[in-house]
């Protein structure tokens, strides 16, 4: 296990200065002079040369790339340009709110999806397995950007039993996180069914039922139990798209997060904030799936790196 | 389930083509003293904030879906057999750098590098293109490089090799056809996401720009009007859903027949 943890962390290391190389590499990317975007047509020579010197834009290549290294290594991730604060602070603003997102999410999506898998997997074949798997792939063809305002028109609009949108209170929560959860809800009853009738099949499953165990009891306490490997590193797996969705569901419905941060800084142009937002998804998304492999390989001795 | 999928993707692509003749209404023609009107006999789908006629611009909103998919999946396909193929027979350093490329865009979460892209370059379709193109291939790659691992120790493969063939006619007869199944069934699954995918980045604001009718930005329009006039939210949106849920399907079914044992 020592060996796989060290080789799994070694390979992660590439990975992240591939990803960091590609954030810095996206204010270069920016057509013509990413000072004067950022300040606008209407700027004077001598604002754009400022803030160029700000952001470091007039040292060499090398050095800017060095510079921006060593700053993420130290946890400095620039200046914002619209709000004059360290990109960092405004990040760890945002955070908590996002994570809360993410986090109720993924729980109202566990408590929904596999309930759904098991009884679709027991009932296979049948008109119940049907609904189960169809309803799960309506989840996963149904944008998040359209499951938000069909719930925020339906239970805010409609029927007022929910705010449509803002924080305060647990019932701001909802509708952001049963649209941020619909997607993964659908994929992970689509795992647990696969994963559990995978399990049904073996023999072990046969004998206990022979020992005179009730079919609930042999999926519940046998196959249910062995078929979670798989699912567990789904939900690990899945945090990503969870991360990247909380874009799209705090821009519907205003949850002052991560996301909409992102999308804020989009819009002014705050390429130094853009590019930090960017980086700390992605590290925060390596890092998730680093955990969810060294989990696995935990959990199932089998996984190993040769 | 195929059948379905099918029956929706080529509604879609009819629809999308026949276009004008449907609708008997320009999609740019404004009637103000009419907007946010709800659906009629005359306008089935209703008039936008600007009393457009939705139906029309759905119509229109379908081209633009249909072409972002097949510009996206074409480019990300092609670019994906090649790098993966070329890593999977190659072998050694070549498929050491192309793999960790792919396994540095991949590090990237969803659509968030096309976010990223988008955001330095401009909202722009053919820059939606080129950002989820760029995050696309990396799919295909990965699927082709392994059918190439495999495909170049098959007898026909070494066959070939020991009767001389050169390493571009092994890789282009011998070794891609052996993907093709595969990748047809990505491709299939890809135009959903591509469809997705442009729809979120002009519902963000970063895609398709107006007066041009996306399903994204007509979803985006429709945010503002969520009390007053649902149906600007409501008809965009069963369309993305619905063509979404015919690759889906499609894709599911082509999978099962590709690989048997995916069927349940």
């Amino acid at each position: 296990m020592g060996r796989y943890l060290v080789r799994r962390l070694l390979l992660t290391v590439p990975v992240l200065l591939g990803v960091a190389t590609l954030v810095f590499a996206l204010i270069h990317l920016v057509p013509g002079d990413p000072a004067q975007s950022m300040l606008g047509e209407g700027a004077s020579q001598e604002e754009v040369l400022n803030l160029r010197h700000a952001l470091g834009l007039d040292r060499p290549l090398l050095v800017q790339y060095r510079s921006f290294l060593s700053g993420v290594a130290q946890g400095d991730l620039g200046t914002s340009f619209r709000y004059n604060t360290p990109v960092t602070r405004q990040i760890r603003e945002k955070l908590p709110n996002t994570i809360e997102l993410a986090l109720a999410a993924m729980l109202l999506a566990i408590l929904f999806a596999i309930p759904l898998g098991i009884l679709a997997a027991v009932y296979r074949g049948t008109a119940v397995d049907h609904a189960a798997m169809t309803l799960a792939l309506a989840g996963i063809s149904m944008p998040n950007f359209w499951l938000g305002p069909l719930l925020a028109i339906l239970f805010a609009v409609r029927l007022g039993w929910l705010p449509v949108a803002g924080t305060g209170s647990i019932w701001h929560l909802v509708l952001p996180a049963v649209t941020l959860g619909a997607a993964l809800s659908a994929i992970l009853a689509r795992m647990t069914r696969a994963s559990l009738l995978e399990e049904l099949r073996e023999l072990y499953v046969l004998a206990a039922r022979a020992r005179g165990l009730s079919g609930a009891r042999a999926v519940v306490r046998h196959a249910f139990r062995n078929s979670l490997i798989p699912i567990v590193t789904i939900i690990g797996l899945q945090f990503g798209a969870v991360l990247t969705g909380t874009i799209i569901t705090e821009t519907i419905f205003a949850w002052p997060g991560l996301g909409r941060l992102l999308i804020q800084a989009i819009n002014y142009r705050d390429y130094p904030l853009v590019q930090g937002c960017i980086l700390f998804i992605s590290v925060t998304y390596v890092a998730m799936n680093l955990l969810t492999d060294l989990t696995y390989g935990f959990l199932d001795p089998r996984i190993r790196y040769d | 389930m195929v059948r379905v999928g099918l029956a929706i993707v080529l509604v879609t692509l009819l629809a999308a083509a026949a276009g004008p003749a449907l609708s008997p209404f320009d999609p740019a023609d404004q009637d103000l003293a009419r907007r946010l009107e709800g659906p009629s006999l005359s306008h089935p789908l209703g008039l936008d904030e600007l009393g457009r006629d939705i139906l029309a611009r759905l119509l229109v909103g379908a081209r633009i879906s249909l072409m972002v998919g097949i510009a996206v999946v074409g480019v990300s396909s092609t670019v994906g057999m090649l790098f993966g193929s070329i890593a999977g027979y190659f072998g050694g350093r070549v498929d050491d750098v192309i793999s960790r490329v792919i396994d540095v865009l991949m590090a990237f979460p969803g659509i968030l590098l096309a976010i990223a892209l988008v955001a330095v370059l401009g909202p722009s379709l053919t820059n939606v293109v080129l950002a989820l193109s760029v995050i696309g291939w990396v799919g295909y790659a990965r699927l082709v490089r392994g059918q190439a691992l495999r495909a170049r120790e098959l007898e026909f493969v070494q066959a070939a090799r020991a009767l001389g063939a050169g390493s571009r006619r092994i890789v282009f007869r011998h070794v891609l056809p052996t993907a093709f199944p595969a990748v047809m069934v990505q491709a299939t699954l890809g135009m959903a996401g591509a469809i997705i995918a442009e729809a979120s980045l002009s519902f963000l604001g970063l895609g398709v720009q107006p007066p041009t009718p996306s399903w994204g930005t007509m979803l985006d329009a429709g945010r503002s009007h969520l009390f007053d006039a649902p149906h600007l939210t409501i008809f965009p949106g069963l369309a993305i859903a619905t063509l979404v849920l015919g690759f889906n399907f499609l894709g599911d079914g082509l999978r099962d027949r590709v690989d048997p044992k995916m069927a349940r």
